[in-house]
Parts: structure tokens; C-alpha cells; sequence
């Protein structure tokens, strides 16, 4: 098995009838990495994690799993899953739901050591159909990390999840990169991919548009937000060289620059009482606004990418 | 637990093949947790186990029973069409309703996804046939001991019973086909579109009228129950409305086991390969 990727996508299309769902896809999950695929609806998410699994075929390229076919039982032995919108049997319990997953694989935690990493021990003996959305994730979450899997796959694991729940499964997962797990992540959380990333990938129209770890990504937008309270005119302000925008808001200068060293330091220059200053990079919520309004465009190529031999 | 004794066991080198005692515990769990839960389902569970019984004492024992007039051939044959009854509603249902809603809701994607062994899906839902079969089967002939008095030896119950339990075979294959095709809310009334015609041209309630009579052959059940009647030497209810007295000379063994399981190769082959097609 190859040391480099732990699941991978080279070259890969597919098309819905005359939709193209994959359009020559390229993604590597690396080992020991908690990548977080992001994409506007319909950027082909889904379809690349499917394809991943083995759930569908490429219609060209290829898709590896643990160096071997997705469509292979020794691969998946070694993967994690929680998907979206999956009923499990309603009258079956917690703990069976857990030790029916368990049972698939070849050397697995045992229930109830699955059930104390994510928080469900309490819930073992209720059956999963009187369960609310928050507590059906955190089993599913128990489910995918019953196997000891060497890669989990994890789509939207926090919806429906309260503010302590959601932080514990963050902390979680953390813990289980810490360990040598490597973890795919879809999300609509941008906070989410920006507090648990390694590397986040950007697809959109079924192509990679953007990879590189969270900093890269925002970087992206190459702009920073300055706020202060000042006496200097947002007119004049707005002169400066390297400003790009200024705003009045609830009384306090929000200052758009591209180099938002030189216009604090003519601040504090021109007005020596200027307030409250607060300098803000842009956010990935941010970098992925700006991404996906120019889908074509490949703005960002990872230094550290391997071609796929 | 914690994650960092996930580490110190995660880094140990794990191999990917499953020894065969887990392999069969993986089956065996998946069998297991199937029957559990149809048998915790009581939309399922409480017709197609009480339903057989009710209707078998209703009709088989206490309706035909007044209007033999102490002929026990009516009596027989009764036990044996309800049983063919009784058997069929589980392996239709269980595998359409089942097999529908967890396509529908996803479970079916998970399971693929996971490292299910591929064949535990389909066997563990032909246990659970079985089982509620064999449930059936077991009500059926308390209730013939106790009130129907039919007069079989042990081994005509033990034949009659393992012949239905077997003959669910194509009405699981049918019912996975239809579980295949049908969303989760219309799959209960495709099963019913194929199960009532079936059990009314088995001939298993009244003799069929002769203008039925020809597409008779239609049903897996008419074949089933001339299989089972010939256990216990009776004739259907058709050759008994013709006079008859012993077995079909029409409908041979040889044949309906052909049938019966060319029904179960065609269905469970057109199933999977639509499961492995479409999901």
C-alpha cells in the first residue's frame, strides 16, 4: 500500500445524464490529516466521497482506497463512515446498533469503549427511534468510530448537535488526528473547517479549486479589516494609499487595506487618540466567498502536491 | 476510553482480514439484530404472526369444520392452505417493506459503504423469513392439536411445516424484487398487488371457477400448495369441488419444485443486479 494517500481520487469524472457531477478530479487524503472538502451545493461533495467509498464507479480516472479498490471489503475494513440523512432501524438500541456496526470489522473497540469515547453511554439502552437529531448523530459518530478505522469519512457530523455537544465531537476529533486517524470532513460550518482543518480543498462545478491549509486559503483574500475610532475624516482616510474602502459603522471606522501595517502606522501618526483599534485577516467564510464567485480560475496550487503517478 | 488508548491501539499493525470466527459472528450479528428488530416492529410483526392464526381457526377450523360434516379432508386441507398463507405474508413484506424503506433511508448506502460482508444483507433477512415462518408454522399446528384435530402423523406436521417454511423462498425472492423497485410508502401496496392475486389463484380459500382456472398457474402459491397437499395424499380445493380424492396427476412434484425455484433464480437475480445497478 502506498504510504502517501489513504484514499484517492486521480483524474476522476462523472457525469448524471448531461450533468457533470466530476470534471477530471485530483484529491488525496494524506495520512494523519483532517481535510475538510468544501463547496457550494452541487460542487460534487457528495459524489467524490461516494466515489471514494466505492459506492459508484468513475466514469474515467480512478479512485483508491487504503491503496486498494474502494469496491474491496479489506479497504473499507479500514474505514469509518457517517453519512447525511441515513434512518437507522428505529426499534433497534444504541448498543446494538454499535455492536452490529462493530461486528464488521476485524478488530474493533468494543460498544461500550465506542460508546465512552463519544458521549453515549447513557444512551445505550434506549432504542435509536425515540432518540433526538443531536443524540442520532452522536451514536452514528460512536458507529464510525467503532471500527478503529484507519479513515473516517464524516458528512456534516455536527448537525442538529447542541453547543457542548458539538464542541466535545470537535475536541473528539482532534484527538483522533492526534492518534494517527486521518479524517474527511464535509461541512457547511466554514467555523467548523477553520477551528479542525489541516487542509481544506475548495470544489466547485466538480473540480478541485482551491487547496492548501486554512491560512493559505484565507490568504486568499488578500485584503484586511481595520476598525478604530478616530477624528480623522473617513474622507481623508480614504486617500491613503493602500486603502480600498472606509465606512462608518456605529460610529467606528471600518477600514478595507491591502497592507494594513502602513495605514495603523499612519494612524497613529495623524491622530495620536485613535481608539479601539481591532485588525482583522479575512475569515475563511470569507476566502470561500471570494473562491466560489470565480470558479474557473484555479487560484491556488499547493506547493506541496504531488502529481499522481 | 480516550483517544489516546485509540492511538496506542491504532498504531499496533492491525491486519484487514477477518478471521472466520468473526466473519461468522459478523453474520450471525446481522441475522440477529434483523429478526430482533421485525419482531419488534409491530406494524409487521403482529399481523403476519396473529393473522394466520386467527383466520386458521376462524375458517379452517371452526367454518370448515361445521360444514364437513365429519369428513376430515376439508379439515386437511385447510391446515395446509393456511400455513401456505401464513408463510407468505412474512417473506413478501419482510423483504419489500424492509428492503424499500432502507434503500430509501439511506441504510442500505451505509451498509455498502461499511464493510458488511455483501451476503450478510440478504441472508440475514431470509432468517428472518424463516423465523416467522417457522413461528407461524408452530401456531398453526398447536392450534390443529388442540382444536383442529386435521388427524396427520407427526411426520405429515413435520412435512407440511418444512415444505411452507422452504416454499417462503420465492415470496422472499418476489418481496425483494418489489423492495428493489418500490419507494418506502409504496411498497406495501405493490407487495399487496402481487400477494392477493397470488393468494386468491393459489386456490387456497374456494375452489376456482373454471374461467379462472387456466391462469391458475400464475400464483407460486397454487404450485406450493399442490406440493404440500401431496405431503398429506389430499387433493386441492378445486379437485375436490371436481370430485377428486387423491393429489393433482396434473401439477407433478418435479414441476412445481421447478417452478418454485425458477421463480426464486429469476426474482433474486433480477434483484441484485438492480441493487448493485441503482442501490
Amino acid at each position: 500500500m502506498s504510504n502517501e494517500c489513504l484514499a484517492e481520487l486521480s483524474g476522476v469524472s462523472k457525469r448524471y445524464g448531461s450533468v457533470v457531477a466530476l470534471d477530471g478530479m485530483d484529491l488525496q487524503v494524506r495520512p494523519g490529516e483532517l481535510l475538510s472538502v468544501l463547496g457550494p451545493n452541487g460542487a460534487g461533495k457528495s459524489t467524490a466521497i461516494s466515489l471514494m467509498l466505492g459506492l459508484q464507479q468513475p466514469d474515467k480516472g480512478e479512485a483508491r482506497l487504503l491503496g486498494q479498490s474502494p469496491l474491496t471489503l479489506e479497504a473499507r475494513r479500514g474505514v469509518g463512515v457517517m453519512m447525511q440523512d441515513v434512518a437507522l432501524s428505529p426499534e433497534l438500541r444504541v448498543h446494538e446498533q454499535i455492536e452490529l456496526v462493530a461486528s464488521y470489522y476485524p478488530d474493533p473497540l468494543s460498544p461500550d469503549d465506542a460508546m465512552a469515547m463519544t458521549h453515549t453511554t447513557a444512551l445505550g439502552k434506549r432504542p435509536y427511534g425515540k432518540l433526538s437529531g443531536g443524540q442520532k448523530r452522536q451514536v452514528q459518530f460512536a458507529m464510525a468510530v467503532v471500527g478503529r478505522p484507519r479513515l473516517m469519512f464524516l458528512d456534516e457530523p455536527t448537525v442538529g448537535l447542541d453547543l457542548s455537544s458539538r464542541e466535545a465531537m470537535w475536541a473528539m476529533l482532534r484527538e483522533l488526528v492526534h492518534a494517527g486517524v486521518s479524517i474527511v470532513l464535509t461541512t457547511h460550518y466554514l467555523e467548523e473547517a477553520e477551528w479542525l482543518a489541516d487542509r481544506v480543498v475548495v470544489l466547485a462545478k466538480g473540480r478541485v479549486i482551491a487547496a492548501g491549509t486554512v491560512s493559505e486559503i484565507r490568504a486568499v483574500v488578500g485584503h484586511k479589516r481595520i476598525a478604530c475610532s478616530t477624528s480623522l475624516s473617513p474622507e481623508l482616510i480614504a486617500s491613503w494609499p493602500s486603502v480600498q474602502s472606509v465606512s462608518l459603522e456605529r460610529g467606528r471606522l471600518q477600514i478595507v487595506a491591502g497592507d494594513a501595517e502602513i495605514v495603523v502606522k499612519r494612524l497613529a501618526v495623524e491622530d495620536s487618540d485613535f481608539r479601539d483599534l481591532e485588525v482583522h485577516r479575512a475569515g475563511l467564510a470569507e476566502a470561500f466567498t471570494e473562491l466560489i464567485q470565480e470558479p474557473a480560475q484555479v487560484l491556488i496550487h499547493e506547493s506541496t502536491q504531488e502529481v499522481a503517478s | 476510553m480516550s483517544a489516546t488508548t485509540f492511538a496506542v491501539e491504532n498504531t499496533l499493525l492491525r491486519t484487514a482480514t477477518m478471521s472466520s470466527l468473526r466473519l461468522r459472528g459478523a453474520y450471525l450479528t446481522e441475522t440477529k439484530f434483523e429478526c430482533l428488530r421485525a419482531l419488534r416492529a409491530p406494524a409487521f410483526a403482529i399481523p403476519f404472526l396473529l393473522l394466520p392464526l386467527v383466520l386458521y381457526v376462524l375458517f379452517g377450523v371452526f367454518l370448515a369444520g361445521s360444514m364437513s360434516k365429519g369428513d376430515p379432508t376439508i379439515s386437511k386441507i385447510m391446515f395446509v392452505n393456511w400455513s401456505i398463507f401464513g408463510i407468505m405474508g412474512p417473506g413478501m413484506f419482510g423483504f419489500g417493506m424492509f428492503v424499500a424503506t432502507e434503500r430509501g433511508q439511506g441504510l442500505l448506502t451505509l451498509k455498502r459503504a461499511l464493510p458488511m460482508p455483501p451476503a450478510a444483507y440478504l441472508l440475514s433477512k431470509i432468517a428472518m423469513a424463516v423465523l416467522f415462518s417457522a413461528m407461524v408454522m408452530v401456531t398453526l399446528v398447536v392450534a390443529a392439536l388442540a382444536l383442529g384435530h386435521p388427524g396427520f402423523t407427526a411426520g405429515q406436521y413435520a412435512g407440511v411445516s418444512l415444505l411452507a417454511i422452504l416454499g417462503s423462498a420465492p415470496f422472499c425472492a418476489i418481496g425483494l424484487f418489489i423492495g428493489t423497485l418500490a419507494s418506502a410508502k409504496s411498497a406495501p401496496a405493490f407487495a399487496n398487488l402481487a400477494y392477493l392475486p397470488f393468494m386468491h389463484l393459489g386456490g387456497l380459500f374456494y375452489p376456482l371457477p373454471k374461467s379462472v382456472q387456466p391462469i391458475e398457474f400464475l400464483s407460486p402459491a397454487f404450485y406450493l400448495d399442490k406440493l404440500a397437499l401431496r405431503v398429506i395424499g389430499a387433493p386441492s380445493l378445486d379437485q375436490l369441488a371436481m370430485g377428486e380424492t387423491g393429489p393433482s396427476s396434473h401439477v407433478t412434484p418435479v414441476l412445481a419444485v421447478a417452478v418454485l425455484a425458477g421463480v426464486t433464480l429469476l426474482f433474486t437475480a433480477l434483484s441484485i443486479r438492480r441493487l448493485a445497478r441503482v442501490g
